[in-house]
């Protein structure tokens, strides 16, 4: 061999395998199919004139022309300012407590965090009415007692209470872990400084948890902003969402108001999530430490266990009258004008299970099949993103996870006008269950990627690096290696886009066509809506509780196994 | 199964690796110049360095994790530059170790045979050959989060030497070890990499580790090879200051060169003088390294002999270490630390006296950056 070659030669890098770039390719057409082109169309009509193609703003000036909109708009970010205020009051006792001292309930706090979330609010807020509303229980007890009612269910104020007992667990998670995240050793220093009691809280523990509780108050804010089932359902129509889903399905597809009233919701979520990130620039202290387990925990005096309880139990009363209610509701005869039903009955099971049982099927597909293509797309943008130099990759993730700034109504609205008349090759028209499927997909994609992300973080590359080392090729290093270590975070992944899709209503309440292809969540809604419909609508909620319910602890399980499987090669 | 077994199934001929003029950049950052090395067959050969030195990056380049900007890399005569890390045959036994958590050790071992399509009746064997080599016999079942930290080393030594790769490469081996196993397995991979006469290469910021294990040494700098030679060469005759510096402790005094023929010497100011032969050649703004132990404190007014140079000052510092002592001696300009053996009833010097320091001329070098 001779050595006389010219050694030095540039060599053209790579970014990627071409089997990488036709993957990158493939999501980026999924994304911009369903994702992108459908809020793009949204804000184009809302831009443009009326049958006309010209850019206008005379639409937006209608809509801040007109008081409905002006009011719905003002009760939207009442609604969610006071739902914010509302699950703070309820999580912040709760946070309190669990972090700062040793107590026996902890335990129950955390099932108490997830328990609301795994009941859609729409669902939850028919069970309040009966306990709550102007003839519920309570004001029928406060009545004959007392002589007098409170309007805990009245207009904006039944919204604000359901919401809040809804979405409270988001701000206990997310302070909570910023809790937990806290290293011991930052109020040792404090107390050995001579810093105590209220004084170490104010000045070194709330500084270090609130980026925690903004992230989890800001998700409360959009959450509520964007949900359109729940005022609907208590007939509070005042609402922006609600506006936008009336005009729509009233007066038609092709009335900008909707589109106006979609882009001001996307304004507002995207708007409430920078305002979060923005407040928690430069404070959010979680990543510089090393966690030390925690705060340290003191015991409870006799007194303050006592009130510690009290606390809980209250929680937990509000937390749980949304599940008794619905229970009692699923098996009554008639409730009615008393704090208990007259009677007891499984004929709305009966019923359920025999005509209503299509619903069930449906959304076993349809939610199957969104969490399939989430945990697909979820781990492929994760890998290109974390094990590839692919230009452009983050893109990707950027896109993947804007889905989350795009509000369910807003999405349904884009899907109907891009795809409505569209017909597939064998001539069934896109505008069916498969754009259901598609929707539910895209509006849960961000959930699958953060756990297919975290997942394939979690793998230390050197465990690729060894499979090539020892003869393997970058697809069989995925079979072998990759895909067996993520199982779990992708089974988690799943399972969370499953059970979030499975009540999902905001984007699918427009796309349904035909009752045969309704969801779960549809059909809820659609019997909730008569009186003869509520007892076999509390039936199927029911049912559509246990399904979520045995998936949340399902994921549960697989997340804590997942962590305690010892990894070695770090 | 016996001993012949295990190294047969590791008979593999000794290869050579050559690296000719390769350069790495990640943006501005030169992370290795012209690299230019010739690795011997069968040699078991060491890339010493401090931490960003480029040490991991020249490996993982031969592993074909980092590719060059410019220059290659042959292996046995034959330029594995374009290859891809599965096709190149080259034995990597990583930092971390890289132990496959939801394999056992068997499957883990096993790995290697099975993407390099050995017949299913032979990989059994092989496995088992390569785990008794390394001396973990009967623990293949095992999960790597099952084993000690040692016993994960030695999976993934046998992971790797189980596929016959031409060259091994070891990442900081026996970082992840405590300092006592570390000391016990660079014997047993010294003496394995004996046994199959295996080319090895082998990072490490350790000097020990790199001068106890290894033939030859690469020490490099800031992504330049600063020299190539064996423990030996390196600590006697290092190219520059940094090799002087990094291989064990040495004296590096500043001062300038005076006079010529018979008188020429290098002056530091405030005394201290050597003798410098009128031919030998110094590079500009080059400094004088001595080791402490090639000076010693004498009595003063001991007569000085032909090889001997010596310069009064004060103790500064004293560091009992037991065998030796170590004093820090303020002579003139120059800080000098010299080691003396510690003999039972020996008295110490105290620190603030003034003692005479005699340096052995022969052993001075003068060496620039």
């Amino acid at each position: 061999m001779t050595m006389a070659l010219p050694a030095p030669r540039a060599r053209a890098r790579l970014s990627a395998t071409p089997g990488q770039i036709a993957l990158a390719l493939g999501i980026a057409v999924f994304l911009a199919l369903f994702l992108v082109w459908p809020s793009a169309t949204v804000i184009y009509v809302a831009f443009t004139e009326k049958g006309g193609g010209a850019f206008t703003l005379v639409n937006f000036a209608d809509f801040f022309r007109t008081d409905l909109f002006l009011r719905s708009f003002w009760n939207s970010f009442y609604v969610s300012a006071m739902a914010v205020a509302g699950a703070s009051i309820l999580a912040l006792p709760l946070a309190y407590i669990t972090s700062r001292f040793a107590f026996r309930g902890t335990a129950l706090i955390q099932t108490l965090g997830f328990l609301p979330l795994i009941m859609p609010p729409f669902v939850g807020a028919v069970a309040m009415q009966l306990f709550f509303g102007r003839n519920g229980s309570v004001n029928l007890l406060l009545d004959d007692a007392f002589g007098f009612k409170i309007p805990f269910m009245e207009g904006l104020n039944g919204v604000i209470f359901v919401q809040s007992i809804h979405y409270f667990p988001f701000i206990l998670i997310n302070l909570s872990a910023a809790l937990r995240n806290i290293d011991a050793s930052m109020e040792e220093a404090a107390q050995n400084l001579g810093s105590s009691g209220f004084r170490l809280f104010r000045r070194i523990v709330f500084p270090l948890a609130m980026p925690g509780y903004i992230a989890g108050a800001s998700l409360v804010f959009v959450k509520v902003f964007d949900d359109l089932a729940t005022p609907l359902l208590l007939n509070v129509k005042d609402m922006l969402a609600p506006q936008a889903y009336l005009r729509v399905t009233s007066i038609g597809i092709a009335d900008p108001m909707g589109y106006v009233i979609a882009v001001v919701l996307i304004v507002a979520s995207v708007a409430a999530m920078a305002l979060s990130a923005l407040a928690t620039r430069g404070i959010d202290y979680s990543t510089v430490q090393r966690g030390g387990g925690g705060l340290a925990r003191r015991k409870l005096r006799p007194y303050e266990s006592v009130l510690a309880y009290l606390t809980v139990m209250l929680i937990l009363l509000l937390v749980l009258a949304p599940h008794a209610g619905l229970l009692l509701l699923s098996f009554s005869t008639v409730w009615s004008f008393s704090p208990l039903p007259d009677g007891y009955t499984i004929s709305h099971y009966a019923r359920i299970f025999g005509e209503s049982s299509l619903y069930i099927k449906n959304t076993l597909i349809y939610a199957s099949l969104a969490g399939l293509i989430d945990v697909v797309l979820g781990t492929a943008i994760a890998y290109l993103v974390l094990r590839t130099r692919l230009v452009g990759r983050d893109m990707l993730d950027w896109a993947a996870s804007a889905a989350l700034a795009v509000p369910g109504i807003v999405l349904g609205i884009g899907y109907l006008r891009a795809f409505y008349g569209v017909k597939l090759w064998d001539g069934t028209p896109l505008a069916s269950w498969i754009v259901i499927v598609l929707a539910l997909a895209t509006r849960r994609l961000p959930y699958a990627l953060r756990a297919c992300y975290a997942a394939l973080q979690q793998i230390s590359v050197s465990l690729e690096e060894a499979a090539e080392n020892l003869g393997a090729t970058k697809l069989r290093t995925v079979r072998r290696i990759v895909t067996p270590l993520m199982m779990g975070g992708m089974l988690a992944g799943f399972v969370t886009s499953f059970a979030t899709a499975a009540v999902e209503l905001s984007a699918t309440l427009m796309l349904v066509q035909s009752n045969s292809d309704a969801p779960l969540a549809y059909g809820l809604y659609v019997l909730m809506q008569s009186a003869a419909g509520r007892g076999p609508g509390a039936a199927l909620g029911v049912i559509a509780v246990l399904l979520v319910g045995v998936c949340t602890v399902l994921s549960h399980f697989v997340i804590e196994r997942g962590r305690a499987m010892p990894q070695a090669g770090h | 199964m016996t001993t012949a077994t295990a190294n047969r199934a590791i008979a593999v001929p000794a290869v050579g690796v050559r690296i000719e003029q390769v350069n790495l950049s990640y943006g501005d950052n030169h992370v290795l110049k012209s690299i230019d090395l010739d690795i011997r067959p069968g040699e078991f050969f060491a890339f010493l360095g401090p931490s960003g030195c480029g040490k991991t990056t020249l490996l993982r380049l031969i592993a074909g994790f980092n590719h060059a900007d410019s220059g290659r890399v042959l292996v046995g005569e034959k330029d594995i530059s374009a290859l891809p890390p599965w096709k190149r045959d080259i034995g990597m036994v990583f930092q971390s170790y890289a132990l496959w958590p939801h394999m056992t050790v068997a499957r883990n071992v096993a790995f290697g045979l099975e993407e390099k399509r050995v017949p299913r009746a032979e990989i059994g064997p092989r496995v088992t050959a390569a785990l008794e080599l390394v001396g973990l016999t009967g623990l293949d079942q095992r999960r790597p989060a099952q084993l000690s930290g040692g016993q994960q080393q030695r999976v993934a030594l046998a992971r790797t030497i189980a596929v016959e790769p031409k060259l091994l490469l070891l990442d900081e081996p026996l970082s992840n070890l405590d300092a006592k196993l570390r000391v016990q397995v660079r014997r047993e991979l010294r003496e394995l990499q004996q046994r199959l006469g295996l080319t090895t290469i082998f990072v490490t910021h350790d000097q020990e580790e790199a001068n106890t294990v290894c033939d030859r040494i690469a020490v490099m700098n800031q992504g330049v090879i600063q020299q190539v030679g064996t423990p030996k060469d390196l600590y006697e005759q290092p190219a520059n200051l940094f090799v002087a510096n990094f291989l064990g402790t040495a004296n590096i005094v500043e001062g300038r060169v005076i006079g010529d023929g018979a008188s020429r010497a290098f002056e530091v100011a405030g005394g201290l003088k050597i003798p410098i032969a009128a031919d030998r050649k110094l590079a500009p703004g080059a400094r004088m390294v001595f080791r402490p132990q090639d000076c010693a404190i004498v009595g003063a007014g001991q007569s000085a002999g032909p090889d001997r140079t010596e310069a009064a000052g004060t103790v500064t510092y004293r560091e009992f270490l037991g065998a030796s002592v170590r004093y820090g001696v303020r002579a003139g300009t120059a800080s000098i630390a010299v080691d003396c053996p510690f003999h039972a009833g020996d008295t110490l010097h105290e620190v603030g006296t003034a003692v005479t320091v005699a340096i052995a001329t022969s052993s001075v070098r003068f060496l620039s950056d």
